[in-house]
């Protein structure tokens, strides 16, 4: 096991994050929504809510998206995952939209939820920001701003914990077969 | 020459003369010749080893369809009376609902000689009461009778008419036979699929109430109470209908009644549990655990005089539709020796000796047939029973040309094991399947 | 609808769904019923779209097959089915080959061999979805066979009470009219009674035999103590057709003493709903001014009964089967 952030590298990050977001995206932002992917990055999409708000004092409305029905793996998995509601409280149509996910990896996700945005309108640009960018892609999907870049095996997986969710902030990296120990994050 | 077999060391059960021990059993020509405690083999004899076995008289099942003549497809006499071989019965009485139906001493005749032609055991054909079934003209009894009905019934649906029902027990008299009803208010069973209860409410499906079987047998008590002819209640399936003939009995009135196998064995629970199995359908439908444990009461205290399997054969394709378009009816003749010892007598509720009456003296005594009895000078007409023998039905292997059972699969504790008519061994089981036990 | 809320995380884990067909109520649990309602929560949102389609079934094959004359659940499941990307191929009794006289056997062993992935199936005998498990590999949704269940209705009705009431446990639920042969009766019994709520059925004698007493219901012949602060009014459709005559003598007889009136409504709870499967009687079982009323929510379950379908197609269809 591996840890790969602490709880206050999590918050250096995001903060981060959110500056170089103000920067980049500067003339997108006034315009922008904030979409959060189920599971994390909801939560993940309100703290860089929360942050850009103090950096450019604008609040950006906030949705989320649960991509399950348009993923490409349905057929091959076990049971139907359960899904939970997608929720977009404004329209994306000619607006920015900022796409946040805890883990990019695949890019499968972020293929799915493009497709699923798209079928709410025609978003002017769609930006990518992602906690951790783990490698290993199999589009060509790249993200906007990543808050780090994590080389990882391809039988590893990438837990991303946070207080909203799990109880407590970390990032911490795993064999397939090892069991996550929560309190070596403490 | 003389065709000579011995049967040696097997517990003969004879309730008739009130005998159960081990004996050795002489038989010569098809006839018993002796019957005694130890016999020395005469030449030239076959020696069957009965050492563990029951010895019991020809067992008689006197309630089967056996489809032929008309419905050759669902099962013939021949095939029919090789699944009765297969279950243990010398013997079966066959309802009249054929096509032709069994109205005139001609169909009569004919099934009687086809049985001499091809059956494997003994065959009585049950006449109809009234002319095609109708339930309106009565058939010529006497003639019937003459021409070797050994009783009268419409089998397969009820005598409506009270009126109609009166006139035939009272006609009946002439012939020394007996009228078989089956007892049911079609008024109040119209359009039902099972029994009308609890299960019948969860799966909705139509019912056939309790109380249409006690209500007709009511009327059939009292009728033979009238007419002072005797009446048999076939297929009693309810606590009210075995307490009816009970009450009838106390009487003295000439009530005598039979219960199948699935209504000692099933309740209309099992249609829930296999939800909508359409051989769990037939007419009596399944009734109560409560009705279950009241037939099982009637055959062991005296109410019920036999057991009889309503051997029903049907196509598949009768079967293989929606329940509610489902035929009546499950084949029995090969399960119901089994169900009896696995059930009844090896759960305590029967003694062997009561089991043997129900398939013997019971049902002869209800046909005015001569009484079975293992005795010197009476046709060879046996039943062995290997009461511990474990085995399982597999109804792809039946002798009946129709699969509708609903004990396909089902593995029972004891078996008939060979059949003898006239002396001649007509079924023998295969060796016990899983060798629990050998047998020389 | 109502859009501007903040989204929710909702991190409660509803169970996994492990049923390969949806036959009847009677024999899920709780938490599987809860399951169904909360994917079908989630389902509601893709019909307020602009593209109200997913491609989560994409490829799949849905049969509906109808026995029976039902042109609002047919109709419901084909949408369902279509806005999940399933094809759908409909087969109704005028126009297959049924009554050219083929057995029902014959019928489900053509569309066996045409590889659907799901059969919904409507069928006047009740069993009929059961006896096609036998029969075929596609999974089986009983669209209402008999008098037995109708299972998507029940969880329609459901999501629409927990939309609108915020609970499914503690409530009184009234189920009035033809007791005996409701389909629709049935699986709201088996339902609610699992959810915790209290269910009372009420009709003529005729069509609620004393059995009735042996489920888990209170059961009355007096309209007014069914009503008696009620929660839930569940009105069923008479059939007229059937019963007429022997099992209540008239009409006028039955709407006097079982009709939902405005009147009678003062029984009930402050804002009860009124629900009713459809198609109804108007003037018979339930009044116009009752059915139009305030109180009803019939349309919203038009509306939920897609969500519930999609939700028990997807459950279904969506992840690896067979």
């Amino acid at each position: 096991m591996r840890i790969v952030m602490t709880p206050e590298d999590m918050s250096r990050t995001l903060s981060r994050m959110a500056h170089e977001i103000a920067e980049k995206f500067n003339r997108e932002i006034a315009q922008a929504v904030m979409v959060g992917i189920r599971t994390r990055g909801l939560p993940l999409a309100q703290r860089l809510q929360a942050l850009l708000r103090d950096v450019t004092g604008v609040t950006l409305p906030l949705g989320v998206l649960d991509i399950t029905l348009y993923r490409d793996d349905l057929t091959q998995i076990g049971p139907a995952p359960l899904v939970r509601k997608t929720e977009l409280p404004f329209r994306v149509t000619d607006r920015p939209v900022f796409l946040i996910d805890d883990v990019l990896f695949t890019g499968r996700t972020i293929r799915a939820a493009l497709d699923e945005l798209v079928d709410y309108g025609r978003p002017r640009t769609v930006r990518l920001f992602v906690l951790i960018d783990r490698d290993h892609r199999e589009l060509p999907i790249q993200a906007d701003v990543v808050g780090q870049f994590v080389a990882t095996e391809l039988d590893e997986i990438v837990h991303v914990l946070l207080r909203e969710t799990d109880g407590r902030d970390g990032v911490v990296v795993t064999r397939r077969t090892e069991p996550l120990d929560l309190e070596a994050l403490v | 020459m003389a065709n000579r077999l011995l049967i040696r060391g097997g517990r003969v059960i004879d309730p008739a003369q009130d005998l159960d021990d081990v004996r050795d059993v002489l038989i010569e020509d098809g006839v018993i010749r002796e019957v005694a405690p130890r016999l020395p083999t005469p030449p030239e004899t076959t020696v069957l080893e009965a050492r563990g076995l029951i010895v019991a008289p020809g067992f008689i099942d006197m309630h089967v369809h056996l489809r032929e003549p008309g419905e050759e497809d669902k099962e013939t006499i021949e095939t029919g009376t090789r699944a009765a071989a297969a279950g243990g019965f010398t013997a079966v009485a066959c309802m009249a609902n054929t096509n032709p139906v069994n109205d005139t001493a001609a169909v009569t005749q004919w099934i009687l000689e086809r049985a001499r032609a091809v059956g494997v055991v003994r065959v009585y054909p049950v006449a109809a009461v009234t002319r095609g079934l109708q339930g309106q003209e009565l058939t010529e009894m006497g003639e019937l009778a003459d021409a070797g009905a050994v009783a009268f019934s419409d089998d397969g649906r009820p005598i409506r008419s009270a009126q109609v029902l009166r006139c035939a027990l009272e006609y009946s008299r002439i012939t020394d036979r007996v009228v078989i009803d089956h007892c049911e208010d079609p008024d109040l069973t119209q359009g039902g699929a099972m029994n009308e209860g609890y299960y019948s409410s969860l799966l909705g499906l139509p019912g056939m109430p309790p109380e249409a079987e006690a209500i007709i047998v009511a009327r059939d008590i009292f009728l033979a109470r009238r007419t002072e002819a005797p009446v048999h209640i076939a297929h009693v399936s309810t606590r009210a209908a075995v307490e009816l003939v009970r009450w009838a009995k106390q009487k003295g009135l000439p009530v005598t009644a039979e219960a199948t196998p699935h209504h000692f064995t099933l309740s209309d629970r099992a249609v829930y549990e296999r939800p909508y199995d359409t051989n769990l359908k037939m007419n009596p439908p399944l009734r109560t655990e409560d009705d279950v444990a009241a037939v099982v009461e009637g055959l062991a205290d005296g109410t019920i005089d036999a057991i009889a399997s309503d051997h029903a054969p049907h196509r598949l394709d009768d079967k293989r539709v929606e329940f509610d378009l489902a035929a009546f009816g499950v084949i029995g003749l090969e399960t119901a020796v089994a169900l009896a010892l696995d059930r009844l007598v090896h759960t305590g509720r029967l003694s062997l000796r009561r089991m043997v009456e129900l398939f013997t003296v019971g049902p002869a005594r209800v046909l005015r047939l001569p009484t079975p009895t293992v005795a010197p000078g009476r046709p060879a007409d046996l039943t062995l029973i290997d009461p511990d023998q474990t085995w399982t039905y597999r109804v792809e292997a039946s002798f009946s040309r129709s699969r509708n059972s609903p004990f396909d699969g089902w593995t029972f504790r004891g078996r008939a094991v060979q059949t003898i008519v006239g002396g001649r061994v007509v079924f023998e089981a295969p060796a016990q399947q899983e060798g629990r036990r050998g047998r020389k | 609808m109502t859009g501007r809320t903040e989204p929710t995380l909702d991190m409660t884990s509803p169970g996994q769904w492990h049923r390969r067909h949806l036959l009847a109520i009677e024999p899920l649990s709780r938490e599987e019923i809860l399951t169904v309602l909360d994917v079908a929560a989630a389902m509601k949102e893709i019909s307020q779209r602009d593209v109200k389609k997913v491609p989560a079934l994409r490829g799949k094959t849905v049969v509906l097959l109808f026995f029976e004359p039902s042109t609002r659940t047919r109709t419901s499941f084909e949408i369902a089915a279509k806005r999940l990307s399933a094809d759908t191929v409909s087969f109704s009794v005028s126009t297959s080959s049924v009554s050219k006289g083929e057995t029902f056997l014959d019928t489900v062993l053509n569309i066996q061999a045409m590889a659907p992935d799901a059969i919904v199936v409507r069928h006047r005998s009740a069993g009929a979805p059961y006896f096609i498990t036998n029969y075929i590999d596609a999974c089986v949704i009983n669209a209402g066979d008999g008098s037995h269940e109708h299972p998507t209705q029940a969880l329609l009705d459901a999501m629409t009470v927990r939309e609108r009431l915020g609970r499914l446990d503690g409530l009184k639920v009234a189920i009035v009219g033809d007791i005996l042969h409701s389909r629709v009766a049935r699986s709201n019994v088996f339902l609610w009674h699992k959810m915790g709520s209290e269910v009372w059925v009420c009709g003529p004698p005729t069509l609620l035999p004393p059995v009735f007493r042996q489920w888990p219901v209170r059961v009355t012949y007096r309209l007014e103590e069914a009503l008696e602060g009620a929660d839930v009014i569940m009105v069923l459709r008479l059939q007229l057709e059937r019963h007429i005559s022997l099992r209540f003598p008239s009409i006028r007889e039955y709407f006097q003493r079982y009709g939902l009136t405005r009147e009678r409504l003062k029984y009930a709870k402050e804002g009860v709903l009124i629900m009713h499967p459809g198609p109804m009687n108007r003037g018979i079982e339930i009044e116009s001014e009752v059915a139009d009323g305030p109180y009803s929510v019939i349309l919203y379950q038009v509306a939920n009964g897609i969500a519930v379908r999609m939700a028990v197609l997807y459950l279904l269809l969506g992840g690896a089967t067979g």
